[in-house]
C-alpha cells in the first residue's frame, strides 16, 4: 500500500511475463485462453443474465490455469468479452498491485496482449475482487466481479433445489430474519460485506464480498456489471442504470461504514479505508483501499 | 471430413462451394459482434451500429448472420420462420458454419431467426423458461428493415436511464401487446434482438413498454 509498492505494481504492469519484447498474444493459446465454443456458451449465459437482472445463470465453468478462489469466474467472463481494443484494469481489494490482480493482469496480457492500465477512467473493462472503484464509472465501461458464493441464501438454506424455489417464489423472508437477528443480537445490522441487495425489485442478489460501503455505488450505476462464480458455476448481471436496493428495515435503515480517521497517505475522508498494521507495538494506519484513487488524490493535492 | 468433401467431386462439393464464407477471423470478429450484442442487450432500444463485411445468403442480413455465427453452435437448437426454412442456401449456411440443429417445433428452439417480421409467430410459441430456470428461454433474432430510436413506443426498465423511444418497421399488429404480456411474465419470457442491415437493437423481457 505504500507509494513504493504501488510503483512496483506499475512496473510489473508494463513488463511481459516472458520478459521478451511483446509481439501479440502468446501464439500457444487461443485469444483470451478459452476455446471458441466455451466463449459462445459463456456469452449466451451473460446475455441471459443481462436480460434477467440478478438471476444466477448456470454455466459450464471450465478449469482455468489458476485455483478456484482466485477469480476463475471473473476471468472466464472477462475472457469471453475482451477484445484487442479493450483497456483492462484488474484490482484486488481496490489495489492494482496485489498478488491476485497482478497475476490476472499478466494472464490477460499474455493471452490477449491488450493494453492495461491502473487508471480507473481509462479502462474499458475492470475486473475486481471485492471492491468497486471509488471513482464513478461510465456507460462505456464494464465491471466484472469475481464471486466466491453467488447464492445469497446459501448459508441460510444449503439445498440448491430449495434456494432456487425461494428465488422463483420471491420467498425472501429468511433473509429478513437473518438481518433481524443481527439487530436482536447486536442492536444494528452487523452484516458488513456481501450485504444482500434486491435488483430491479425482483431478485435478491449477493454483490460478492464487497464491503457494504460499495453497495450504494451499484444503484443505477451507468456501467454494466457482470458477476462470475467459477467454482459455483454461475453468472449474473446488473444492466446499466438498474435499481439496486440494499435490504433494510424502516426503523433500521441501510447505512455504510464510516471512519473517524482519514486516509494517512492522501487525506481523503470519503473513501473506504484499510487498517494496516505497521509494527508489533500496536502501530497502525488507515489508508485508502482504492490505490488508484489514492494516487490521484495525492497528485491533486501536490 | 469437410475438407475431403470439398476436394472431392459430386453434389456435395457443389453444395459446399455455394455456401458463402463466414467470418474471415472468427475469433476477433465474433468477439466484436458479441460486444455489439451485449451493448444492445444491456441498453434496450438503443441502436448499435455494426461494422460488418459479410456475404450472406438472402434473405439473411449481415447483422443476423454475424449474430448467428457469434452465438450459435451444436448446443443451440435453431428455429427458422417458414419462409426462411425453405431457402436451402440459408439453412446450409447456418448448418455449415454454426453446426446448429434446426428444429421444426418453435417451443424447442434456443434461438429463432425471423427473416421477415411479417412471419413472426405469437411470442408465446417460444420457450419462456420456467420460474426456477428462466434462462432456458428463446432468443429471437428478428430482421427488420429499419430501426428508429427517436419515436415509437417508450421503453423503460433496466439498462435505460429514464426512457428510450423505439420503433422497428414492419412488426405485425398486436406485437407490442405481446411484448407487454412477455414482460408481465417476468422472469419468464423471450428476449429479442432486432437486426437491420447494419444496425441492431435489443428488447429483453425486463423492459416495460408504453405504447
Amino acid at each position: 500500500m505504500t507509494q513504493a509498492a504501488q510503483n512496483a505494481g506499475m512496473q510489473v504492469d508494463q513488463s511481459d511475463v516472458t520478459g521478451e519484447a511483446k509481439a501479440g498474444p502468446d501464439p500457444h493459446y487461443n485469444f483470451a485462453y478459452l476455446d471458441e465454443q466455451t466463449k459462445r456458451m459463456i456469452r449466451r449465459a451473460i446475455l441471459k443474465g443481462v436480460a434477467i437482472p440478478g438471476y444466477q445463470v448456470p454455466f459450464a465453468s471450465r478449469e482455468m490455469p489458476m485455483p478456484y478462489g482466485w477469480g476463475t469466474g471473473g476471468v472466464q467472463v472477462t475472457a469471453s468479452i475482451i477484445g484487442p481494443d479493450d483497456v483492462l484494469k484488474v484490482i484486488d481489494q481496490g489495489a492494482d498491485d496485489t498478488t491476485n490482480a497482478v497475476s490476472i493482469r499478466q494472464f490477460f496480457v499474455r493471452t490477449t496482449d491488450v493494453e492495461t492500465t491502473t487508471h480507473t477512467e481509462e479502462a474499458s473493462i475492470i475486473q475486481t475482487r471485492h471492491r468497486i472503484p471509488e471513482q464513478n464509472l461510465s456507460e462505456d465501461q464494464i465491471l466484472v466481479y469475481q464471486v466466491p458464493i453467488p447464492e445469497p441464501l446459501r448459508f441460510l438454506e444449503p439445498r440448491e433445489s430449495e434456494t432456487r424455489k425461494m428465488h422463483a417464489l420471491g420467498e425472501y423472508g429468511l433473509m429478513h430474519v437473518k438481518l433481524y437477528e443481527d439487530i436482536a443480537t447486536h442492536g444494528h445490522i452487523a452484516t458488513t460485506y456481501a450485504y444482500p441487495v434486491k435488483v430491479n425489485g425482483h431478485y435478491i442478489m449477493d454483490p460478492s464480498p464487497t464491503p457494504k460501503f460499495d453497495n450504494p455505488k451499484m444503484h443505477r450505476m451507468p456501467a454494466l456489471q457482470l458477476f462470475g462464480a467459477g467454482r459455483e458455476k454461475r453468472i449474473y448481471a446488473i444492466p446499466p442504470h438498474t435499481a439496486v436496493y440494499s435490504l433494510d428495515f424502516e426503523d433500521h435503515p441501510f447505512e455504510v461504514q464510516q471512519w473517524e480517521q482519514s486516509c494517512e497517505i492522501c487525506g481523503a475522508g470519503d473513501t473506504f479505508l484499510d487498517e494496516v498494521v505497521t509494527d508489533d507495538q500496536g502501530g497502525r494506519m488507515f489508508v485508502c483501499s482504492d490505490s488508484d484513487h489514492c494516487n490521484r488524490h495525492q497528485e491533486a493535492a501536490e | 471430413m469437410i475438407g475431403a468433401d470439398a476436394n472431392g467431386s459430386g453434389a456435395d462439393s457443389n453444395a459446399i462451394a455455394a455456401t458463402s464464407a463466414g467470418f474471415d477471423n472468427p475469433v476477433l470478429q465474433s468477439q466484436a459482434m458479441y460486444r455489439n450484442l451485449l451493448s444492445a442487450m444491456a441498453q434496450p432500444g438503443r441502436i448499435i451500429s455494426c461494422d460488418l463485411s459479410l456475404e450472406v445468403p438472402l434473405p439473411l442480413w449481415p447483422t443476423t448472420a454475424a449474430a448467428a455465427l457469434t452465438l450459435l453452435d451444436f448446443d443451440t437448437p435453431l428455429w427458422l420462420d417458414p419462409v426462411a426454412a425453405t431457402v436451402l442456401p440459408l439453412s446450409d449456411y447456418l448448418r455449415f458454419h454454426c453446426g446448429c440443429p434446426l428444429v421444426q417445433a418453435s417451443g424447442n428452439a434456443a434461438f429463432a431467426i425471423i427473416s421477415d417480421p411479417a412471419e413472426l409467430p405469437p411470442l408465446n410459441v417460444f420457450a419462456a423458461g420456467t420460474d426456477e430456470y428462466p434462462d432456458r428461454s428463446a432468443t429471437l433474432l428478428i430482421q427488420v428493415e429499419r430501426l428508429d430510436d427517436s419515436r415509437g413506443v417508450i421503453l423503460r426498465g433496466p439498462g435505460i436511464e429514464s426512457k428510450q423511444c423505439f420503433q422497428a418497421k414492419g412488426l405485425p399488429s398486436g406485437f407490442w401487446q405481446q411484448v407487454q404480456e412477455n414482460h408481465s411474465g417476468f422472469p419468464q419470457g423471450v428476449d429479442m434482438i432486432f437486426c437491420a442491415q447494419d444496425r441492431i437493437a435489443a428488447l429483453p423481457r425486463s423492459t416495460q413498454v408504453e405504447v
